[in-house]
């Protein structure tokens, strides 16, 4: 294996139950749970956790979903748990500002990982500049990496390396990368960056693969992997990091992760801050298979009971549409025009089925 | 009646577009456009259509006998700060469509009757364009505790200045659903989407209501104002009608009205997907005639 992210680690995982979970739990974390599962995946050894709204800072909204307590008070009850681990935290050019970057590390947040759609990677420019200036960890986000092509990632991955990144991850945002799909796009980074900047991958599990496409990430040169445990996250969840902990042991990856006190986490301290299990059911499986960013699964559901239709309809709609993360407001839209749609085929068939 | 003259600055996309909106003005003649690149496709393209054009930047027009009396400027924030006291001191109206916020913000279908006679007026931004109207029309009907707006443009129509610089465009056009839409307090996002072919501009205004609001008084609103700008902007509509919702935890325990704006550009010159910039240049163009009209009629009374 090429070389490694420190002396006593082969790569570095970073959790993002708290973070990307947000969109499971509708954004209603809470800071006993924050202080809960924090303090259980720093006793497990986990070396970065990331909170804050699963949109990243600011994305309490309409269009998202209001945060039950503000990301800012989780993130300071976070930090205030964690012993080992170090607080990350998400944000998104166009979404969340600068100022919300400056109060986070006042917080005490000590990684910034600033996302962008993979094609838009010159709108972070500044972020990331604030932030090396703060003296921040800096991760970038190509969110939705499956849907363009190795050498084009690599290319936008050069842009948030130049502008100060220190890794820059892969985003399988659709859950929808294959296999060697998600290792020829982690090498093709790999062999752009070489000793800029390092590179990560992550994955999401609405086509089954995120142990497998992580463990392919980490052969293909990633030394960052980010996973939730219990699959805490959006679509069919997250790499499960205690799925992924336990693998790498076998494969003589050193994590720092306790495998056995995972396990136990994931059970006993994340599960039941979960409202369910994060599944790989018909509408994540659709979005896998469709393209689309998992973070609409909460949403297109809702609106799906709201005007009464398919959810996995609005879904493959919001992939035929290319949506990008952030669009959220065209679900309803889409669920509106296949209510109108319904409407009028009911009324010309009145007989009905 | 004679037309009001205007210039020009900045010889980019947007100005271009803008020129081929003022060639067709009853209110304004195009007479000059000033770039700062003697290469500039926009300068030719002015001379073309009998523009007096120049590469060297203002200074020569405002040192000429003959100056303009409105001057578009279109070329970034700073060259804006630079050259705006100059307009300024030699009394020529400006319309500002740089993010540089320097004269009050003016959305046309809102408030510009109020700001005929301002030196200095600023577009804000394309997504306050195309959204503080819909927060108007709301907040006329009802009070409105918290607006927030999710701009989409297409990727190839978000210039570099934007790109550089995105904060400046939500937190203007989050002022702006203040202070002129009427909101108590406003938010707004910006996504930029690399669809092929590129989406056409869509805008989502959500806006806290109470929830016994009175649902058929806001649509009424609503489809008035977005008449309005449509007389203006020919390609703004309604995507669906306004949406209501109650309140649940989700939602931070308010009921909301949400509306869906499509902006299909006129295609003067930019392609008619960049809806974002047609709406600055129409504007621009709305707010220039109501300049020049005050400016003749002040003439013809002399």
């Amino acid at each position: 294996m090429p070389t490694p992210y420190s002396s006593e680690l082969d790569i570095r995982v970073t959790d993002s139950s708290l973070r990307d979970g947000s969109h499971a739990k509708q954004h209603q974390f809470t800071v006993d749970h924050v202080t809960s599962v924090v303090a259980a995946l720093d006793d497990a050894g986990v070396p970065v956790i990331e909170v804050t709204h699963g949109d990243g800072l600011g994305g309490s909204s309409f269009n998202y979903g209001f945060s039950h307590t503000p990301e800012q008070e989780l993130i300071k009850a976070a930090v205030k748990t964690a012993r080992r681990a170090k607080i990350a935290f998400l944000m998104l050019p166009g979404l969340g500002l600068q100022d919300d970057i400056r109060e986070a590390a006042d917080n005490g947040a000590a990684v910034c990982r600033i996302a962008t759609h993979c094609t838009e990677a010159d709108i972070s420019v500044q972020h990331f500049g604030l932030a090396r200036e703060l003296g921040l960890e800096t991760v970038g986000f190509l969110m939705m990496s499956h849907s363009r092509p190795p050498e084009e990632l690599a290319r936008q991955a050069r842009v948030m390396a130049d502008a100060g990144c220190q890794c820059v991850y892969v985003v399988d945002s659709a859950g929808a990368l294959v296999m060697e799909q998600t290792s020829d796009r982690v090498g093709a980074l790999v062999a752009e960056l070489g000793d800029d900047a390092q590179v990560g991958f992550h994955g999401h599990e609405n086509l089954g693969l995120g142990v497998a496409n992580s463990v392919l990430a980490v052969r293909a040169g990633a030394r960052q992997i980010d996973g939730s445990t219990r699959r805490f996250g959006a679509g069919a969840g997250n790499t499960p990091v205690e799925g992924f902990a336990a693998v790498a042991e076998k494969l003589g990856i050193r994590t720092g992760i306790d495998v056995l006190k995972i396990i136990d986490a994931a059970e006993d301290v994340v599960r039941p801050v979960m409202d369910g299990e994060c599944l790989l059911d018909r509408l994540s499986l659709t979005m896998g298979y469709a393209g689309v960013y998992s973070s609409f699964l909460k949403h297109a559901a809702r609106q799906a009971a709201t005007y009464q239709v398919s959810g996995a309809e609005i879904l493959m709609e919001a992939g035929r549409r290319e949506l990008v993360g952030g669009q959220e407001d065209q679900l309803i839209e889409i669920a509106v025009a296949l209510a109108a749609r319904d409407r009028s085929a009911s009324t010309q068939n009145p007989a009905g089925k | 009646m004679t037309k009001a003259t205007a210039a020009i600055v900045g010889s980019g996309n947007i100005g271009t577009d803008l020129m081929y909106k003022l060639l067709r003005s009853q209110a304004i003649e195009p007479r000059w456009m000033i770039g700062i690149d003697e290469q500039s496709p926009g300068l030719k393209r002015a001379a073309d259509h009998g523009l007096l054009t120049s590469a060297d930047g203002v200074e020569a027009l405002l040192a000429g006998d003959e100056r303009p009396d409105l001057v578009f400027e279109a070329t970034s924030a700073s060259v804006h700060r630079a050259n705006a006291p100059e307009y300024a001191r030699l009394g020529i109206q400006t319309i500002d469509l740089t993010p540089a916020a320097i004269g009050p913000a003016v959305v046309p279908a809102v408030n510009l009757g109020d700001h005929l006679d301002a030196p200095n007026v600023s577009l804000i931004t394309c997504g306050g364009q195309a959204t503080i109207p819909v927060v108007h029309a709301v907040s006329q009907v009802t009070e409105v505790p918290y607006a927030e707006i999710v701009a989409s443009v297409a990727s190839p129509s978000a210039g570099p200045g934007t790109r550089a610089n995105i904060d400046e465009f939500t937190r203007t056009t989050g002022r702006g659903i203040e202070t002129i839409g009427g909101a108590a307090r406003g938010k707004a996002i910006i996504i930029l989407n690399p669809a092929e072919p590129p989406m056409l501009m869509q805008d989502t205004v959500f806006c806290a209501v109470p929830a016994d609001v009175d649902r058929d008084a806001v649509t009424a609103s609503v489809h008035e104002t977005v008449a309005r700008v449509a007389a203006y902007v020919p390609g703004y509509r309604l995507r669906t009608e306004p949406q209501f919702d109650g309140p649940t935890a989700v939602s931070g325990g308010l009921a909301r009205v949400a509306v869906f704006i499509e902006v299909e550009g006129a295609g003067d010159f930019l392609p008619p997907y960049s809806g974002n910039l047609d709406i600055m240049t129409a504007a621009a163009t709305e707010v220039g005639e109501g300049f020049a009209r005050r400016i003749t009629a002040r003439r013809a009374a002399v």
